[in-house]
């Protein structure tokens, strides 16, 4: 059995139980409509975890993510506002998100700095610049957005549509999984995390790809801003604090391991599924709070880090044996 | 009158500059940057030094300044010997909220005597800090990952302990802790008594000293015979215990427990704190005091800003440069730098 | 064999910051040939090595490939001349699976997309070259694999490019019998390919049975190139210790030969062990007594004292401390037994750099007392001032940072750090290791003081003549195990020279 994908399987099976725990309880629960909605409900989160999938399996993090998500929607929104086209702002705001990471990469190989603080400085910059282009929760207003994106749907059967929210999500999933596995990117981003020392050695351009690494993050949170302006049709420069966490827990979740070298975008999409279909049973439960999700996301953390840390160990004794 | 006063001030600050230049402390740095930030109010914004005396109390723009970093102030001291064995702890927001959680809990649902609702907060820090210490220390579990556990999971303990309502008490003596005046604020003097208590129980004792051989060198000090595991383990439940009482200061001020927003983003403050203090990173010497003025430097700064009628919503941006400006320095590639430039001239 | 050469260094010069590594040493590489490059710690074979495959810039001298002249500035530039390395500690991506660290960096690609089937093609087709006997699955997990294979893994990976020159830096240190075997039929079998290779080590028996030619260094000079078949064992070990045979002679011994009869038995080790860092041993240590371990780098001396103070765990055999049985898990348990030990290296497990010299030198004596009973600060100056005294510490004061000190004086340090504590074990792994001379002679009439006053004293140390010299007992490892203890007149440099170098571990009673 290759460890790889040991961690992997618990996560999807954790994601099988959850769905069986929801099929047992509430009879309307296995439906497409509950995993499409899980699907759209949490793109942002989804595209934002899978940037910073990236950003950890090469052994960094980014806390920068959530405000740079709430800067792109109130950039759009504010733009939007001012008659500029919402696809010309998206393109800004991609181009943007992109520059804004590459910078943090720039800082964090040049000067060799903590990752922590180089996004921590960044999640402070991007949150106060958003709030310099609008303070106040700004709609959008534009028939792009009230028609265009509303009938970008794919249908699947009867009623259900896939909105474009769960599109635009599935595709980063699709992209970020060939990225990461048919690249030679990918492969560099594996190496760093697992020994920077020895992909030096092996001629690997480490600064280079750290840049690049944190621009791909930079841009995914753009890009999740953008599909927060698709589910919210409003722009808000003080949404999602905290959001980056629940996109390193995903990814955690999904197997990806926080020291770096391990991990994948399939898990992290199931981390995701899973953190969503924890508040649906939730919300289907009705009598459950919200803050039993905290403690047993919380609860899964432990287990993911633990199970984790002991087959490391147990690693770690094989090699010296 | 008011004069005189400010130079006063201005006289014992400059002293204390050269002296501690002088023996190159590492205060000297977030002091100079305090003393900058003041200097630009003394101009510009002369209400800054403004100290009135209203029914013996003082009150004031540099009272507001201590009373509200207070907080900050508490967790950082936790937090710089966390840092000092170099790790890091990110459930310290959390802690506060479960602290707070417990103490309304026990007062409102219970009907304990407020000592008792006091006590059990400290504890309940306490048991968070042990979690964590128990990860870090004798788990193995990098500091970061092991204590984003507790942060995700802790308000959700917090909400659980207040059944998601925001719990109101209005019991005097736990609203004193946030609200209480002894001629300035009460949460001011708690900080300095915790200063007082931190700097005993690190420098009094050996305790601070193991700390930082642990940071700096481990596979040394533990080859000196130094119970590392322990070291460790002990820092985590001390931060704990740090931000349960900073959460009883939030929560008193408030007069409330609300379980989502107390403590909310503090762990990121403290942690500026601690850096801008000029305890690195990556363990070894720390410096509780700079910590404390760390925390001042971040609250003046914020309130410089409040004063000049920059939209408080900017906050954040001076905020990034002030963390981005201290990595910076600390980076080996400025300091070479720096240092070619020094021999040049 | 061909003689053309295929890599010339020559009058390669090397300074680090108060060091010369390298002085004017040459070294010709030629076609189908296993060179050798031999030396105690220190001697430069890394450095040498690092200079060659662009890790180090050099300082002076030249650089031959084929003729042409060249200076690599990288290892991935040295790769591109066709020296390929595989360096000491494996230097490889453990999470990335067998094929993919082969190719790392040059996957097969159309536009952009990798061809895994292509590139597992290309990974088999290497580790093919190396003729291997096990077959290895190019789709495991490198972690998953031992140590062996990730060095096979290495080795294929360094010829995945063209090289023409391949050098292994100590590629045997973690393998046993069976696998360096196998690693050698792969090194001739790439010999007669025409490859020349460079071969680091330090186990004798190695050499003579895979090398043509030696090269020892010493202490950054070149002792000299050599046949191996010309070149006898004794001479070898005698030239890396840098003695000359016949200069070897009788040292008039310092320490007086007393009866072991008046004195107790302090520790004893029966078939103390641990797996996969040194074999079984047995020793006693009396009260008062000097132990000497003698032995060449890898000899499983080191890995002993680590065993005696808790470093590592044993997993076998026993250990007593005046008659009781004890196990030894912690450097604090074996600290509270009465231990000190003086590390191997310095910077790594030894000083604390940004701490006094003060609070280096109370450290041990702190960590016993335990957190809360602080030594008074009167009582830690006077303590330090008389080290300092004592010792002939150089500091302009004793609130000086040991990151500032000289190498000699971090060294006291340490030592003042465990006197503080009156050990009555105290072993001392390297106590000279980057000394000056002045320095080394007052460390070692300290040892002596100290034996004259009770202490007992491991000393393990490269040189042999500093051994000999200060012990009353010597204990001779070779290849992780004990082959010899000699005593009274048959203690002699020339003897443990000739232990270290006789012949296979059979021969050895």
């Amino acid at each position: 059995m290759n460890r790889r994908y040991l961690t992997l399987l618990i996560t999807a099976a954790v994601l099988v139980l959850l769905f069986a725990c929801g099929g047992v309880w509430f009879n309307n629960f296995l439906r497409l409509r509950i995993i499409v909605n899980l699907l759209g409900d949490n793109a942002f989160l989804g595209i934002t975890a899978i940037g910073m999938t990236f950003v950890i399996i090469s052994g960094g993090i980014d806390l920068s993510v959530a405000s740079v998500i709430a800067f792109t929607s109130i950039f759009i929104a504010q733009n939007v506002y001012d008659g500029m086209h919402p696809l010309l702002a998206m393109a800004m705001a991609l181009v943007i998100g992109f520059l804004f990471g590459m910078t943090q990469g720039w800082i964090i190989s040049y000067f060799a700095l903590p990752p922590f603080l180089v996004t921590l400085a960044g999640m402070f910059f991007a949150r106060g610049v958003g709030f310099i282009v609008n303070d106040i929760s700004l709609a959008i207003k534009h028939p792009f957005y009230s028609e265009t994106i509303r009938g970008l749907v794919i249908p699947l059967s009867g009623r259900i549509r896939l909105p474009v929210t769960a599109q635009c999500f599935l595709l980063f999933v699709i992209v970020g999984t060939f990225v990461l596995g048919y690249t030679r990117f990918g492969r560099y981003v594996y190496a760093i995390g697992s020994n920077e020392a020895s992909a030096r050695l092996m001629g690997v351009p480490v600064d280079r790809m750290k840049v690049w690494i944190y621009a791909l993050s930079g841009f995914c949170a753009a890009a999740a801003g953008i599909v927060v302006t698709f589910y919210m049709q409003s722009g808000n420069s003080s949404s999602f604090v905290g959001l980056e966490m629940d996109a390193i827990a995903a990814a955690v979740i999904g197997g990806t391991l926080l020291t770096g070298g391990v991990g994948g975008v399939p898990g992290t999409l199931m981390g995701v599924l899973i953190l969503g279909i924890i508040q649906t049973l939730i919300t289907f439960h009705g009598n459950l709070n919200n803050w039993w999700a905290k403690i047993f996301i919380g609860a899964l953390l432990f287990m993911f880090i633990a199970i984790q840390q002991l087959l490391s160990r147990r690693l770690a004794t094989r090699a010296a044996g | 009158m008011r004069i005189v006063a400010i130079a006063v001030f201005w006289a014992i600050l400059l002293a204390l500059l050269y002296v501690l230049r002088r023996n190159r402390s590492v205060v000297f740095w977030p002091l100079l940057a305090l003393s900058c930030l003041l200097l630009f109010n003394l101009f510009s914004t002369p209400q800054f030094y403004q100290l009135d005396w209203r029914d013996g109390h003082l009150y004031g723009v540099p009272i507001d300044i201590i009373n509200h970093a207070s907080k900050v102030g508490i967790l950082a001291l936790g937090m710089t010997l966390v840092i000092a064995v170099g790790g890091i702890d990110l459930s310290v927001g959390a802690v506060m909220a479960i602290a707070g959680a417990m103490m309304a809990y026990m007062t409102v649902q219970m009907n304990m005597p407020p000592w008792y609702c006091i006590a059990a907060a400290l504890v309940a820090g306490v048991i968070a800090g042990m979690w964590n210490g128990f990860l870090v220390a004798i788990m193995g579990i990098p500091p970061m990952v092991a204590t984003l556990i507790l942060m995700v999971a802790g308000r959700g303990v917090a909400q659980l302990i207040t059944d998601g309502q925001i719990i109101i008490f209005n019991n005097p003596t736990l609203t004193f802790i946030g609200n209480g005046f002894i001629v300035i604020p009460f949460p001011f003097i708690l900080m300095l008594i915790m200063f007082a208590l931190t700097w005993l129980l690190t420098k009094g004792t050996a305790v601070g000293f193991l700390i930082e051989s642990v940071g700096d060198n481990e596979v040394a000090a533990r080859r000196a015979g130094v119970n590392s595991c322990l070291v460790k383990f002990l820092v985590y439940v001390f931060c704990g215990f740090c931000a349960a009482i900073a959460g009883l200061v939030q929560t008193s001020n408030i007069r409330s427990a609300d379980a989502n927003n107390i403590g909310l983003n503090l762990e990121l403050d403290a942690i500026m704190s601690v850096v801008i203090g000029g305890t690195a990173m990556t363990g070894g010497r720390f410096y509780l005091a700079s910590s404390i003025i760390g925390a001042l430097l971040i609250q003046a700064l914020t309130t410089t800003m409040y004063a000049k009628d920059v939209s408080p919503v900017v906050a954040p941006v001076p905020k990034a440069l002030v963390i981005l400006a201290v990595c910076l320095l600390q980076s080996e590639r400025v300091k070479r730098y720096l240092a070619s430039r020094r021999e040049a001239v | 064999m061909s003689s053309d050469p295929i890599l010339t260094m020559h009058a390669i010069d090397k300074v680090f910051p108060g060091v010369q590594a390298l002085k004017n040493v040459d070294f010709t590489l030629r076609h189908g040939q296993i060179h050798a490059l031999m030396g105690e710690n220190g001697a430069g074979k890394s450095t040498l090595i690092k200079v060659l495959t662009g890790v180090y810039p050099g300082d002076g001298g030249t650089i031959m490939m084929e003729g042409k002249k060249i200076a690599p500035t990288s290892p991935r530039d040295a790769e591109a001349h066709g020296i390929s390395t595989v360096y000491q500690e494996v230097n490889l991506i453990p999470h990335l699976t067998v094929a993919e660290n082969i190719c790392l960096g040059r996957e097969d690609r159309v536009c952009g997309v990798v061809r895994w089937s292509k590139v597992r093609e290309r990974a088999h087709q290497a580790l093919k070259r190396l003729d291997l006997k096990v077959g290895i699955n190019v789709d495991k997990q490198l972690s998953d694999c031992s140590i062996a294979i990730q060095q096979m893994v290495a080795i294929a990976r360094a010829l995945d490019v063209d090289a023409k020159a391949l050098i292994l830096d100590e590629p045997t240190s973690s393998l046993d019998e069976a696998e360096s075997d196998e690693l050698f039929r792969i090194m001739r079998g790439l010999k007669e390919k025409g490859m020349g290779i460079v071969f680091v080590t330090h186990f004798l028996d190695q050499v003579y049975r895979v090398s043509d030619t030696i090269t020892v260094l010493r202490n950054g000079e070149l002792v000299g190139e050599f046949p191996a078949a010309e070149l006898p064992r004794l001479a070898l070990v005698s030239k890396m210790m840098g003695k000359e045979l016949d200069e070897v002679k009788e040292l008039e011994k310092r320490v007086a030969v007393t009866t072991a009869s008046g004195r107790r038995t302090m520790v004893s080790a029966r078939r103390l062990g641990r797996k996969g860092s040194l074999n079984p041993v047995d020793f006693d240590l009396k009260e008062g007594e000097i132990l000497g371990l003698a032995g060449l780098l890898g000899s499983g001396r080191s890995e002993t004292a680590n065993l005696l103070f808790g470093v590592d765990t044993a997993d076998s055999g026993r250990l007593e401390v005046d008659g009781k049985a004890v196990k030894i898990d912690s450097p604090a348990r074996a600290v509270r037994l009465g231990f000190g030990m003086l590390t191997e290296d310095r910077k790594y497990s030894g000083i604390i750099p940004n701490l006094s010299i003060r609070d280096n030198i109370v450290l041990a004596m702190q960590a016993k007392l335990g957190p809360l009973r602080k030594i008074p600060p009167w009582k830690a100056n006077e303590i330090t001032d008389t080290f300092i005294k004592v010792l002939n510490i150089k500091t302009p004061s004793r609130d000086q940072l040991v990151k500032n000190l000289s190498g000699g004086n971090q060294q006291k340090v340490i030592i003042a750090r465990w006197l503080a504590i009156h050990p009555r074990l105290l072993i001392l792994d390297e106590p000279t290791r980057g000394i000056d001379v002045g320095a080394r002679a007052e460390i070692e009439a300290l040892i002596q003081k100290l034996r004259d006053e009770g202490m007992s004293i491991l000393l393990i140390s490269s040189e042999v003549d500093e051994v000999v010299r200060n012990s009353e007992r010597v204990v001779v490892m070779r290849d992780r195990e004990k082959i010899a203890e000699l005593e009274g007149d048959a203690l002699s440099e020339q003897h443990i020279l000739q232990v270290i170098a006789s012949q296979a571990k059979e021969e050895t009673p």
